[in-house]
């Protein structure tokens, strides 16, 4: 009960600050070295839009509140090196180190990029910090949720145990157990984990403020490649005859089949891959430019900027609440698809089916 | 750090943390939550069952009951019936008994009736020769004081008894 409410008023909460927190949003890209030169020539939409669902070295909650985080480099001749961000704001040089674009260079004195250092950046960027984050929420909601079962031995669940039951329960019964069959509850650790971390990872981002981390490559493809992975180690005999010997295909079509299907196994984790990827980073496209769209009349008078402001503001909140629904839809399609992807991997056939009739251990979503 | 460049910070990280968070989580908190909303779902489905098999046995038990009941009803008639008809053989065998008896005491007090008054007849008889005799020993010896008169009787008695 309190867990629901909370939650209630935290995404309330995060639906106005979000829709307001536009305003703020300005210019301020990467490190701050281009600001200067973008103010002079005006509002820049789309920096300003891939400022918003880039990594970032600092965490800025508005403008100009910014929480520096550790930057890590490993160079083969230095070693490992730690120090804050914020020594690197505005295109700064430190320790002879230079972030533009993100990248971080080894520089010479004279402050040109000395190319023939690889510097290695595992700094704790925005986005991981928000991973870190996340990682914490999940692992204290979770255990205290587990605790809970513990203490209610016997009992109703209560609280925060009972918000999330349900949800345990729908990712076990609608998404494990029709398509992994009698062996789900071997996989259903990682679709409940995976479920857990797209769907809060989609929900911090929405967050005023918030990394937009499972709208970076780098998160879903790694999601995807651990899929990838799960599936290939537990696919049987016959997943894997299946791909030399496609069933009900005649032998003249093997040529063509074979090469289908082998793309078909790589296709899977890439289209995970990109799903994710590209649903939430387009959605927080489409709520900047709708904010942007206030700010480009602004330019023309700041009664206009206001106007428009008026149609766009309910548009966006509007938005933002398709972006909540897409937060739990992309969490449960990844989930699925993962799910739907290692049943097909464990399936047992009895007989051949000859593709007749055979209508797949699930609906294709997505 | 482009967008469609997977950067190597981030995939190392992401890599460490969620690996790390899928051990975790197992271990502390799918692990028990699954078995415990496995545990409870089993509670339920036992109850439910229990539920089931004790209204089978419910039901089981008042159909015996009934049976029982019916039974005893049927037994409690057949004995009602018995012990009426042996209650109504007894008072008709005690009237027969007593009739029986009634009949043999009349015919006692008739049989000692007679037997008294034959007795009385006889005693009467010979109180009434006795009498006579004496009567008789008085006249004779009255008619007899002298001899003639005794040769006399003798004559007549012999007179009238023919012997033959």
């Amino acid at each position: 009960m309190m867990g629901s409410s909370i939650k209630q008023l935290l995404l309330a909460f995060a639906l106005i600050i979000s829709t307001v927190s536009g305003v703020f949003a300005q210019e301020h890209t990467l490190d701050g070295q281009e600001t200067k030169h973008e103010q002079e020539k005006g509002f820049n939409v789309g920096d300003m839009i891939k400022h918003h669902i880039r990594d970032d070295r600092g965490w800025e909650f508005a403008h100009g509140i910014t929480l520096p985080l550790p930057v890590i480099l490993y160079s083969k001749d230095r070693g490992l090196e730690v120090f804050s961000s914020s020594h690197l704001n505005h295109g700064a040089i430190y320790e002879g180190y230079k972030s533009e674009h993100g990248h971080i260079h080894r520089v010479d004195a004279a402050g040109k990029p000395d190319e023939n250092v690889h510097v290695y950046d595992f700094s704790i960027t925005k986005n991981v910090a928000s991973l870190i984050l996340s990682a914490l929420i999940l692992f204290f909601v979770f255990t205290s949720v587990a605790k809970g079962y513990d203490k209610n031995k016997g009992k109703a669940p209560s609280g925060l145990q009972s918000f999330l039951e349900p949800i345990v329960m729908f990712v076990r019964d609608e998404i494990a157990k029709p398509n992994l069959g009698p062996k789900y509850a071997t996989y259903l650790p990682y679709l409940l984990t995976l479920f857990f971390f797209i769907l809060v990872n989609n929900l911090l981002g929405l967050l005023p403020g918030g990394a937009n981390l499972t709208g970076n490559i780098a998160v879903t493809m790694v999601l995807a490649v651990i899929t990838f992975f799960v599936t290939s180690f537990s696919g049987n005999k016959h997943y894997w005859m299946h791909l030399v010997k496609p069933t009900g295909v005649p032998v003249a079509l093997l040529p063509i089949m074979i090469p289908v299907e082998i793309v078909g196994l790589f296709m899977k984790p890439l289209s995970l891959m990109i799903r994710l990827f590209a649903n939430i980073t387009a959605g927080h496209i489409i709520i900047l430019s709708l904010l942007a769209l206030i700010f480009i009349a602004g330019q023309a008078g700041a009664g206009t900027g206001y106007g428009v402001s008026l149609i766009v503001v309910p548009f966006t909140l509007f938005m933002n609440l398709i972006e909540l629904l897409v937060a739990f839809l992309q969490a449960f399609i990844f989930t699925l698809l993962t799910s739907m992807y290692i049943g097909s991997a464990i399936e047992e056939h009895h007989e051949a089916d000859h593709g007749i009739g055979y209508e797949g251990p699930g609906v294709e979503i997505g | 750090m482009d967008l469609l460049i997977p950067d190597l910070g981030l995939l190392f990280w992401q890599i460490i943390i969620f690996g790390g968070l899928f051990f975790i989580l197992r271990k502390f908190a799918w692990g028990p939550i699954t078995q415990s909303l496995k545990e409870r779902e089993d509670n339920i489905q036992g109850a439910l069952d229990l539920a089931e098999k004790t209204r089978g046995e419910m039901a089981k038990l008042k159909s015996e009951n009934e049976q029982i009941l019916a039974q005893a009803r049927n037994e409690r008639d057949v004995m009602l019936r018995g012990a009426k008809e042996t209650a109504d053989k007894m008072v008709a065998d005690a009237r027969d008994r007593a009739n029986i008896e009634g009949q043999r005491m009349l015919e006692q007090a008739r049989e000692a009736m007679q037997n008294e008054r034959q007795a009385l007849v006889a005693q009467m008889k010979k109180e009434v020769v006795n009498l006579s005799i004496e009567v008789a020993e008085k006249v004779l010896r009255r008619e007899l004081n002298d001899k003639a008169s005794q040769e006399k009787l003798v004559q007549d008695l012999v007179a009238t008894s023919h012997l033959n």
